[in-house]
């Protein structure tokens, strides 16, 4: 650490909950998630904001943690692929993921789950045309991606029947 | 891991504009630092003093003025692919803007940060150059209005001065009876090769035209042998493969890992048909000036 430079403080919301936090500004958002908060569900990947396997949500978008600085989290909402789900139950994303066998690996999982969120978001029931286009930079190596597209779509289809 | 450094917040385009002037070369515009930051994470360059333009109020507004459109520099490629106001006026720039990257880079990254940065692979100011666009530089105590096709110098290197801020860009009007269009090619994140047409008829002939091509070469530019040529052509298809193959053999083109010289002039003489062909198309269309 450079005495420099001094560190700053900073109070942000990870997954619903206050942190308040000591921070050197040049650290990254994805280092600050998984090595002092513990939580690993974003991975360390392509490192240059290609793949999506450290996708968070920043105020409800989707952001390459790898990339970004945890000073940029500063009074503002992060959610990662553990916050997701609430009370215990899991997202519906996260069952329909599990229901249609969407993952193989796993690694690409929560970048793909939470990037998917953003879409229902926008759109309650979209087209599988529509889940392509949307999780176009989102990689699987698996090559799972029929499997994911059909989890999106199933996901939507069912939160529109459900607020029917 | 990045090496130290210290943010700034200015409040204003003029204090930022003092920041970089009295810090120099150690220090940076931190906009959305899609391409900041993982450079200086790579340690490809290091700064000690970053000035959050973001800190700066309302520097991301989208505008109309009139049937110009006003981009702050600041607005996100995802704002601009979303804006009404860019969607009504100027709707080949939200095309653009949707494809650039992925949709993370998309929330965070500027259209001022991409033009500023002047990475040779990139979509928008190639558009920007065919319809004509400018760009407002501002420093403390004073501004200037910069074409968009004289804002690039080279690989990574603008007109932009150290202590200047890009302020916005205005993307005019097209005038009645044009149209404007982009085809690109990409296999990667960054594109290959990019075309941006903007055409104006006169009856059945060309008036006027603007061929831009980016990706290339070392900046997007214009391709004026094949627009002089086309002036006073009909839109017919073998004029404007004509002007095609003209764009693909007088741009200026480096060979690099995205693909060798020759195979790049004819990935632009395709996309320069393809672009043409649907500037054209839309130019024609009987409902006043479209793009």
């Amino acid at each position: 650490m450079d005495a420099s430079v001094p560190s700053r403080h900073i109070a942000l919301t990870v997954n619903g909950r206050p942190v308040d936090a000591l921070i050197e500004p040049r650290e990254l958002l994805l280092d600050f998630l998984r090595d002092r908060l513990g939580l690993i569900g974003a991975k360390r990947s392509c490192d240059v904001q290609v793949c999506g396997a450290c996708t968070v949500l920043l105020d409800g978008q989707a952001v390459s943690a790898c990339c970004t600085l945890a000073y940029e989290a500063r009074g503002r909402q992060v959610t990662t692929i553990e916050g997701l789900g609430a009370d215990g139950r899991l997202h519906p994303l996260q069952e329909a993921f599990a229901e249609h066998a969407a993952v193989q690996c796993g690694f690409c999982t929560p970048g793909m789950i939470l990037t998917a969120a953003t879409l229902l978001q926008e759109v309650s029931s979209p087209t599988a045309a529509q889940v392509a286009a949307h999780l176009r930079g989102t990689l699987c190596r698996c090559t799972g991606y029929w499997k994911i597209i059909e989890a999106v779509v199933d996901a939507g289809r069912r939160g529109q029947e459900a607020g029917a | 891991m990045l090496r130290p450094f210290e943010v700034h917040e200015p409040s204003t385009v003029a204090e930022a504009s003092r920041l970089l002037g009295h810090h120099g070369e150690d220090a940076a515009v931190y906009a959305g630092g899609t391409e900041l930051i993982p450079v200086m994470r790579d340690g490809l360059a290091s700064y000690r003093h970053l000035v959050n333009l973001k800190a700066v109020p309302a520097l991301d507004r989208i505008t109309g003025e009139g049937d110009m459109v006003r981009v702050g520099a600041l607005a996100t490629h995802r704002t601009i692919e979303r804006s009404p106001v860019v969607g009504a006026r100027a709707p080949v720039l939200a095309q653009v803007a949707a494809g650039v990257a992925n949709l993370r880079v998309r929330n965070v990254g500027t259209l001022g940060g991409n033009l500023c940065f002047a990475e040779p692979h990139s979509d928008p100011a190639v558009l920007l150059i065919a319809q004509n666009a400018s760009i407002l530089l501002a420093r403390d105590g004073g501004e200037r209005r910069v074409n968009a096709e004289a804002f690039f110098e080279g690989i990574l290197r603008t007109v932009r001065r150290h202590d200047e801020i890009l302020v916005w860009v205005d993307v005019p009007a097209l005038p009645p009876h044009s149209g404007a269009a982009y085809a690109r090619f990409a296999l990667h994140e960054r594109p290959t090769a990019g075309v941006a047409v903007a055409v104006t008829l006169d009856g059945g002939a060309v008036s006027s035209v603007r061929i831009a091509v980016g990706s290339v070469g070392p900046m997007p530019a214009r391709v004026p042998e094949a627009e002089e040529a086309l002036v006073g052509c009909g839109t017919d298809a073998r004029a404007l493969r004509q002007a095609a193959a003209r764009t693909g053999q007088t741009v200026e083109v480096l060979g690099d890992l995205y693909g060798s010289e020759d195979y790049k002039r004819h990935i632009v003489t395709v996309l320069a048909a393809k672009a043409l062909d649907q500037a054209v198309a839309r130019a024609a269309r009987p409902t006043g000036p479209e793009h």
